[in-house]
């Protein structure tokens, strides 16, 4: 054992790229050079590719699949069907309800029927027409508001759970009673990043590597290996550059078709969905539909809220069941509620199956109570902020869950950041400025500005007495740190601020993160609901404290000082006497300091099944947002001009990337606003494609102005909060309130379009 | 052997470098030839129609979405990719040109998958017009979809190119 610091006090200071500064991505050089390697950049030299036959239809019975014309194909090397799945036929996030490979049924329009893998993506094609399918069609069930009592899409049922929840006096009035029926359409997550990945089996015992792109590789790991027949240590799942995620890879998409057809050549194979594939082949946000009834009294206090929600789950589980719960938990909004009657349920349709998407549940209601706080303000001749003022959850307070609400809670901090940014000026006459822009259409007289707000709020980390487990390991050895963590970097930064919290810890910046994976460490639980800093980044920050710590007794022992004359602050180690002073990563050579733990957030517990009662959370993210828009009014044509907020962040560990994170959350809550939605005809899928789903573009961008809210969270690293989701929530329905200002429209519907304005 | 016609062979000069394609089907476009037989897969494919620019490339000049250009008709021309953007002009010591420099430090680089194309893009932009005002940025780049930074970083990025080009 070699002591470097030995009677000497080294005057290098740590690296300034610990927590709370705007450190640059560590992968970005590598992103801009074009030499990151995304899951669709995998080769290898014996590589097959895949592909997915799916079905056409909606609803219909396979009457017959045969395979053999795509097989006698020069160049396919394999195709496979229900009948060459060894394990579980199904799968699926919380209930495995979802098949393989559609064996009897088909249950919505792109549900895979077989896999092909072949020498080319072209041969794939021609085999994907090869294979002759024969369907008997039946009559979707697509309607979610009948969907309840239809005829069974499933043998499970057509309702995936109901969440009732009753809270204080159910009977209670107000002396005002305002109400409000609001829908939302199905909203695509859209990753910039297709599906992709390459599966690899292993020579002679069976097991299997698959890379993908994914947000939890456990969660894949244990879906595969069931799926395969395998033990789950003979499935390998490694990460690969992942192009965006948002919740649409939560769920197992060609997982275990890229492994059947891997096992079955024996070579590696590659899958990448096509863009109008992937439309297809991840789950949506669920469209909703709420019935709301909000009561107050004279001088604008709640009284009682009551709900009525339904979600549309399409044809498969997925989360459904926790989106449903989310819904229910936070259908008030983030205000003082003392009385609540909420019905929630989700129901299972014969359209696309929905699931996880940034704001999980929470995203749809927002846009019903925000409505609703405007309806109450109007009737009773209030301003929009001051009812939301005068509402607001503070800390202490309790939800309608019955919990009480014990965390960080700024909302009033938030409303007042957001409004607090001077408005916009009225826009000048250059064409670029106006709606409809560079079409050249806008005349000025017809066009009308307005403003809204919103406020939304939800949990971060998992609910309901989920088992919410992380991992990690640090290594320090030499004056170098390598971390393990199998937290999926899905685009968020995750890469970023672990190795500022070593930094912080350890005092040097020579920290490695290894890829994530299966083999070689325990879960780190999905990359969603704005889990991963709070989660994963207090894991890491633990196992590099407890390394610190080891590294404090070797300075006390090799120094013969008592270890409590040693201290360790700010990734420095000193004795109390000077005689040692150094980075804590510098402090001891030739020495393996090492720790692993598993980390748990507090426990959590389910709701009751009657009341919908109980202390399901672990912590809660609040935003407000205020929108300005200019609306052509006969033409219907929305330009967003501006959308300012306060954020709760808890501390904002890398400012920079936080900004970032809110600027793009904001950019899919304006979307879902005025421009996105699959659109569905009796189950089909109408615009799978970026000519026709369309996303906001640098030109729909309004100008983001942003207020971080620093209150400290107990229980985040540094008291990091999540940031992801909260973005989504309120941006929304505060571009819907602002549009409603500028059209006096009642536009209960998002998105909103050009036609539910113009001829409104 | 395989299903296609894949016996074709020509030449493309790309990034600066004479390279053959060999055994190629005539049918692939310059995305696929550029990623699965040129080794070159900075350039992405994220809609292979033509509308969200991560494939973007220029063709003597010219910026064009590589998805919707046949290969074999880029023949005679002069193809660079984000992997030879910075063959022309000056780069630091990591190899980076003053426009990917500032997509780093200014945050613009989030998952990064439409960020090749917009390294392109972007040069393209300021390399004809090297003072372009806000809109004129907007609609130059409004071809290039971003999911994850709301477009706010990149436009910060940018911005601080001109800055540092004008002095």
């Amino acid at each position: 054992m070699t002591d470097t610091s030995a009677g000497s006090t080294t005057t290098i200071n740590p690296p300034a790229t610990g927590v709370g500064n705007s450190v640059d991505r560590p992968d970005a050089s590598a992103k801009v050079l074009g030499s990151f390697e995304f899951s669709n950049d995998l080769n290898h030299e014996r590589m097959l590719w895949g592909a997915t036959i799916r079905s056409p239809h909606p609803s219909a019975r396979i009457v017959s699949i045969n395979v053999a014309p795509a097989l006698a194909i020069p160049g396919v090397a394999a195709v496979v069907t229900h009948h060459d799945v060894p394990g579980s036929p199904v799968y699926g996030l919380i209930s495995h309800d979802q098949p393989v490979f559609a064996s009897d049924v088909v249950r919505y329009q792109g549900e895979p029927v077989a896999a092909v893998a072949a020498d080319h993506p072209d041969t794939c094609r021609r085999a994907m027409v090869a294979v002759e399918v024969v369907y008997e069609v039946t009559e979707p069930v697509v309607d979610l508001l009948t969907a309840a009592t239809a005829k069974p899409v499933h043998p499970d049922g057509n309702v995936v759970r109901r969440v009732p929840i009753r809270f204080g006096d159910v009977d209670a009035v107000g002396d005002i009673v305002v109400e409000g029926t609001y829908e939302m359409g199905m909203q695509d997550q859209a990753f910039m990043g297709p599906e992709s990945g390459m599966a690899v089996p292993a020579a002679g015992d069976g097991s299997i590597d698959l890379y993908v792109a994914t947000q939890w590789l456990h969660e894949d790991r244990d879906q595969v290996a069931d799926c395969l027949g395998l033990a789950r240590d003979d499935v390998r799942i490694h990460l690969a550059g992942t192009g965006g995620a948002f919740g649409a890879r939560e769920d197992v998409s060609f997982h275990v078709h890229a492994c059947l057809l891997a096992q079955h050549t024996n070579r590696p194979v590659k899958m990448q969905y096509r863009r109008d594939e992937s439309f297809l082949g991840h789950v949506h946000r669920h469209p909703a539909h709420m019935t709301y009834r909000h009561h107050a009294t004279n001088d604008g206090r709640l009284v009682k809220v009551e709900c009525d929600i339904v979600l549309d789950g399409g044809a498969y589980a997925s989360s459904s069941f926790a989106v449903c719960g989310n819904a229910a938990r936070f259908a008030a909004g983030p205000y003082k509620v003392p009385n609540a009657v909420v019905n929630a349920s989700v129901v299972r349709t014969n359209n696309p199956p929905c699931g996880a998407m940034r704001g999980f549940g929470a995203v749809q209601v927002c846009f019903g109570h925000e409505a609703q706080m405007d309806k109450l303000a109007a009737a009773l001749d209030m301003d929009p902020l001051e009812i939301r003022l005068l509402n607001a959850l503070e800390t202490g307070d309790r939800l309608i869950t019955g919990q009480i609400l014990d965390g960080v809670a700024p909302v009033r901090e938030c409303i007042e950041a957001a409004a607090a940014f001077p408005l916009p000026p009225i826009s000048g006459n250059d064409v670029f400025d106006q709606p409809g822009g560079a079409g050249r259409t806008a005349d000025p007289l017809a066009v009308r500005r307005g403003v809204g707000f919103a406020v939304g709020f939800k949990n971060a980390a998992f609910a309901e007495g989920f088992v919410d487990d992380t991992h990690a390991r640090c290594r320090l050895e030499n004056g170098q740190v390598t971390l393990w963590c199998a937290a999926a970097e899905v685009g968020q930064g995750f890469v970023t601020i672990v190795r500022q919290i070593a930094v912080s810890t350890l005092g040097t910046d020579r920290v490695e993160l290894m890829r994530a994976s299966t083999a070689d460490i325990g879960s780190a639980g999905s990359t969603s609901a704005s889990r991963q800093t709070y989660m994963s980044g207090a894991a890491v920050l633990k196992a590099c404290e407890e390394v610190a710590e080891q590294v404090r007794l070797a300075i006390a022992a090799t120094h013969d000082v008592a270890p409590e004359l040693v201290t360790i602050e700010g990734g420095r180690a000193r004795t109390i006497d000077g005689r040692v002073d150094v980075i804590v990563a510098d402090a001891i050579a030739d020495v393996r300091f090492e720790a692993e733990l598993r980390h748990m957030h507090r426990e959590t517990y389910p709701l009751d099944e009657e009341t919908g009662q109980g202390d399901c959370d672990v912590t809660w993210i609040f935003a407000a947002h205020r929108a300005v828009v200019d609306v052509d009014v006969e033409l219907g044509l929305v330009k967003v001009v501006e959308v300012t907020t306060g954020q709760d962040v808890g501390v904002a560990l890398n400012p920079l990337h936080v900004i970032g994170q809110i600027e793009g959350g904001i950019s899919q809550g304006v979307g879902l606003a005025v421009m996105e939605e699959i659109i569905t005809d009796v189950g089909l899928v109408r615009n799978p494609s970026f000519t026709d789903y369309l996303l906001p573009t640098m030109v729909d961008m309004p100008d983001v102005r942003i207020t971080l809210i620093e209150q400290p969270e107990e229980g985040g690293p540094f008291g990091a909060k999540g940031v992801g989701e909260t973005p989504s929530l309120s941006s929304t329905p505060a571009v819907a309130a602002a549009v409603r200002a500028a059209t006096g429209l009642e536009l209960t519907r998002v998105p909103i379009k050009p036609q539910d304005i113009a001829l409104g | 052997m395989t299903s296609t016609d894949t016996g074709h062979t020509y030449r493309l000069n790309v990034n600066g470098s004479d390279r053959v394609v060999d055994g190629s089907w005539l049918g692939e476009s310059l995305l696929y030839v550029l990623r699965e037989r040129l080794g070159l897969p900075g350039t992405k494919n994220a809609c292979e129609q033509g509308e969200c620019g991560a494939c973007s490339v220029l063709i003597d000049g010219v910026l064009v979405c590589s998805c919707l250009e046949l290969a074999a008709a880029a023949v005679g021309t002069d193809i660079v990719t984000v992997e030879g953007i910075g063959n022309a002009g000056p780069t630091d010591g990591n190899g980076l040109t003053d426009v990917q420099r500032a997509f780093v430090t200014e945050g613009a680089v989030q998952c990064g998958f439409c960020t090749p194309g917009l390294i392109v893009a972007v040069h393209d932009l300021l390399d004809d017009n090297p003072e372009p005002s806000r809109s004129e940025t907007h609609e130059a780049l409004a071809g290039h979809l971003c999911r994850c930074t709301g477009y706010g970083r990149i436009e910060a990025a940018v911005e601080h190119v001109i800055e540092i080009r004008r002095d």
